[in-house]
């Protein structure tokens, strides 16, 4: 009732209104106070700490920790197991964010069409999404053994060698992928389905008129610059997904054969858990969040003024 | 450019089991601009997506130009369309969208490939060829300054331009619009109502013009068809469409404000009665009993001299409220001789602001009735064809039932 005679108040005489003005500022602070205080404990804080403790050598349970500057940092450039873990991940997302993508819009045009079998796609492609990735890991762990495994029986049934999908240091990693792909194309479908349903009817039949009716030329035309904003949001959020792969690496190959699969989440976990040098692991910790920040950055503001027409 | 003939033969259209076209038959000469009017949901737009071929009619042919298009695929029908929500491609620039017909008509696939199209050798002279005829298109339209702009940042205005551009520059033999002007604000409506209908004289293309304002349909149209429940009411000229409505329906929906319909009777020798007393029209067809009588709201006149009364054309009213237009006013009007049945009257503000001031319209008022402008329904609606009674014939019979 008073912020809404306030507001009114600006139409009143010069000095009054200017006092109420800071009085309705002054509300207004108070009324955006518990979001910010929220804000500070919960994100804020916990980086500032991050920031700080990889300045230091701190180990987890130790009572003192000491001062070492950019140490961390400058050990990280030398060590090759966190070099490696850094390589692994970039190449983990470079196989899985084309592959979920590109599946995932595939799949998307494909349910689409469909009209009365819509529900049923849509819900099978989308159980992965719901299922725990840990309890699933399990079972792809038995799909992909290398001498038991169901896979690897169809390809000798097949008359094809067999591979060591989850032993072999040249395969792992790709395993991994298969399996993050697997999990991140319904999430996908549904995103772009959701894309493709706001996109107006009148526009495919105005192409329809223009000569544009061939599927390649609607897609090309009209789907897939209308899917822009939407394009634009998977590739963000299927991005951040890849680089936070971690629950698969645990479950399947805890980041062998020989840290074949390490990668940097995983080592972030082993640093501060496993070995307990948390100020390496925070270390390390900055590294993946400037990646990831770096990235979200970088899409949004390369592509947010292409996607948007109006 | 010049337009193509349109005919369509017994277009029969249901979606599940409900018929929304019930057998359309309509010619539209070649540059003729014909607007379909109907109530929304009476079946105007299907019949349109029909002949884009957007929509397979259930029954029926489509032809332009004498050649039946029912297999073809839109792209090669011979016509253009600009749609209610003018479905501009909001990613490509104003000169992208009305080239875009061009584009795909006149460049190969792989000259319209993005990077490799620009090393073949024809494609310059093609896009060149494009590029001008889009600059001419765009200079009828004057939107030439805007063609580097992207439809979000046009207004409603400029858009339907550019829609129009895109229609135009195939030079199509038929041009169909569905309510483009609907999304504009009134005056802009106004202005852009008369420009289509310049631009119909100007191309010579056939206009098929959807739309649910009888303002449009009527101020535009060379001739109007109006659509009721998925079957065509009445075809004719606009002024034949509200002179002479073919039934109660068609008189209902066109005319605004809208038609006064009386109760009425026809006695056994034709001779209308409106409110117990009879009236000097005949009925000419052989309708007897109940009618219905309709009056324009501008054939009804204040006051009555006494020719007029005598004439037996003059209804006792009381004033029941004026609405003022500007010019002229909206009066209803009780009429105690037919149970107190409302009609409304449009008269000019001078005329009416005097006879109040006089105090005429105090207690009841005489409404005299232009028998011209007299429309008598059947039972089943349909139009009565009536003639006025010479007066001296009229004279004598009555004034044997006053001795």
């Amino acid at each position: 009732m008073a912020i809404g005679q306030d507001i009114g108040a600006g139409l009143g005489p010069p000095p009054s209104a200017r006092r109420r003005h800071l009085r309705y500022e002054a509300i207004a602070g108070v009324l955006v106070m518990p979001a910010v205080v929220l804000m500070v404990l919960t994100l804020l804080l916990p980086l500032a700490a991050v920031v700080v403790i990889s300045l230091t050598d701190y180990r987890l349970g130790a009572t003192t920790l000491s001062w070492v500057g950019l140490d961390n940092f400058v050990r990280m450039a030398a060590d090759q197991t966190a070099l490696r873990a850094i390589r692994n991940t970039f190449l983990y997302a470079a196989m899985v964010l084309p592959a979920s993508v590109g599946l995932g819009l595939l799949i998307a045009l494909l349910v689409h069409a469909r009209t009365r079998t819509r529900r049923f796609y849509e819900i099978v492609y989308f159980l992965p999404v719901t299922s725990t990735m840990t309890v699933m890991a399990i079972v792809w762990s038995f799909l992909l053994h290398g001498r038991i495994g169901p896979v690897n029986a169809l390809l000798s049934w097949l008359g094809l060698p067999t591979i060591g999908f989850l032993s072999d240091p040249d395969a792992v990693l790709a395993s991994l992928a298969l399996v993050g792909v697997w999990q991140l194309i319904g999430f996908n479908m549904i995103l772009f389905l959701a894309g493709l349903t706001v996109i107006p009817r009148d526009l495919y039949e105005a192409a329809a008129l223009d000569g544009a009716d061939a599927a390649w030329e609607r897609f090309r035309r009209i789907t897939l610059p209308m899917l822009g904003p939407t394009m634009m949001v998977v590739v963000l959020l299927t991005s951040i997904r890849t680089f936070q792969v971690f629950d698969t690496v645990v479950v399947l190959t805890q980041g062998g054969p020989a840290g074949a699969s390490d990668v940097l989440l995983y080592e972030i976990y082993l640093e501060s858990f496993s070995y307990f040098r948390v100020g390496y692991g925070s270390a390390l910790t900055i590294v993946y969040l400037v990646i990831v920040g770096g990235f979200a950055v970088l899409q949004v503001w390369l592509a947010d003024r292409r996607v948007h027409y109006t | 450019m010049t337009g193509q003939p349109l005919s369509l033969r017994g277009i029969h259209k249901r979606f599940g089991d409900t018929p929304v076209l019930r057998g359309i038959d309509l010619d539209v000469a070649a540059g003729e601009l014909v607007t379909l009017l109907g109530p929304s949901g009476c079946g105007k737009s299907t019949l349109l997506r029909i002949i884009a071929g957007f929509e397979p009619a259930d029954a029926g042919q489509v032809a332009i130009g004498g050649t039946v298009i029912d297999d073809r695929p839109p792209k090669q029908r011979n016509l253009a369309m600009v749609f209610q929500s003018y479905a501009l491609y909001p990613h490509m620039t104003v000169f992208q969208n009305i080239a875009m017909p061009l584009v795909m008509q006149r460049m190969s696939f792989m000259e319209r490939f993005p990077g490799v199209g620009r090393l073949l050798p024809n494609r310059r002279g093609k896009a060149q060829a494009i590029a001008g005829q889009v600059a001419s298109v765009a200079r009828l339209l004057q939107i030439d300054s805007l063609l580097h702009r992207k439809p979000g940042q046009l207004s409603g205005g400029q858009r339907q331009r550019v829609a129009v551009g895109r229609a135009i520059i195939r030079q199509p033999g038929v041009f169909l619009m569905d309510e483009p002007l609907s999304s504009l604000d009134a005056k802009l409506r106004v202005h852009m109502r008369s420009e289509l209908a310049d631009l119909n004289r100007r191309l010579g293309t056939t206009f098929l013009y959807v739309t649910h304002d009888q303002i449009e349909a009527m101020t535009m149209s060379d001739r109007v068809v109006l659509m009721m429940d998925g079957a065509i009411r009445q075809v004719g000229a606009p002024a034949d469409l509200y002179r002479r409505p073919a039934d109660l329906d068609v008189a209902q929906f066109i005319g605004h404000p809208a038609i006064n319909l009386l109760p009425g009777a026809v006695d056994g020798s034709g001779r209308l009665a409106l409110g117990g007393s009879a009236r000097p029209v005949r009925v000419a067809a052989a309708a007897t009993g109940a009618v219905r009588v309709g009056i324009r709201p501008e054939a009804l006149q204040l006051g009555a001299d006494a020719t007029a009364i005598d004439h037996g054309i003059v209804l006792n009213a009381i004033l029941v409220r004026a609405e003022l237009l500007g010019a002229e006013y909206l009066v209803w009007f009780r009429l105690p001789a037919l149970d107190g049945a409302m009609c409304v009257v449009q008269t000019r503000a001078v005329a009416f602001d005097a006879a109040r001031h006089r105090g005429e319209l105090a207690d009841g008022v005489c409404l005299t009735v232009d028998p011209s402008g007299l429309h008598v329904f059947d039972a089943g609606g349909r139009r009565c064809a009536i003639e006025p009674q010479p007066p001296a014939a009229r004279l004598s019979s009555a004034g044997g039932g006053r001795a």
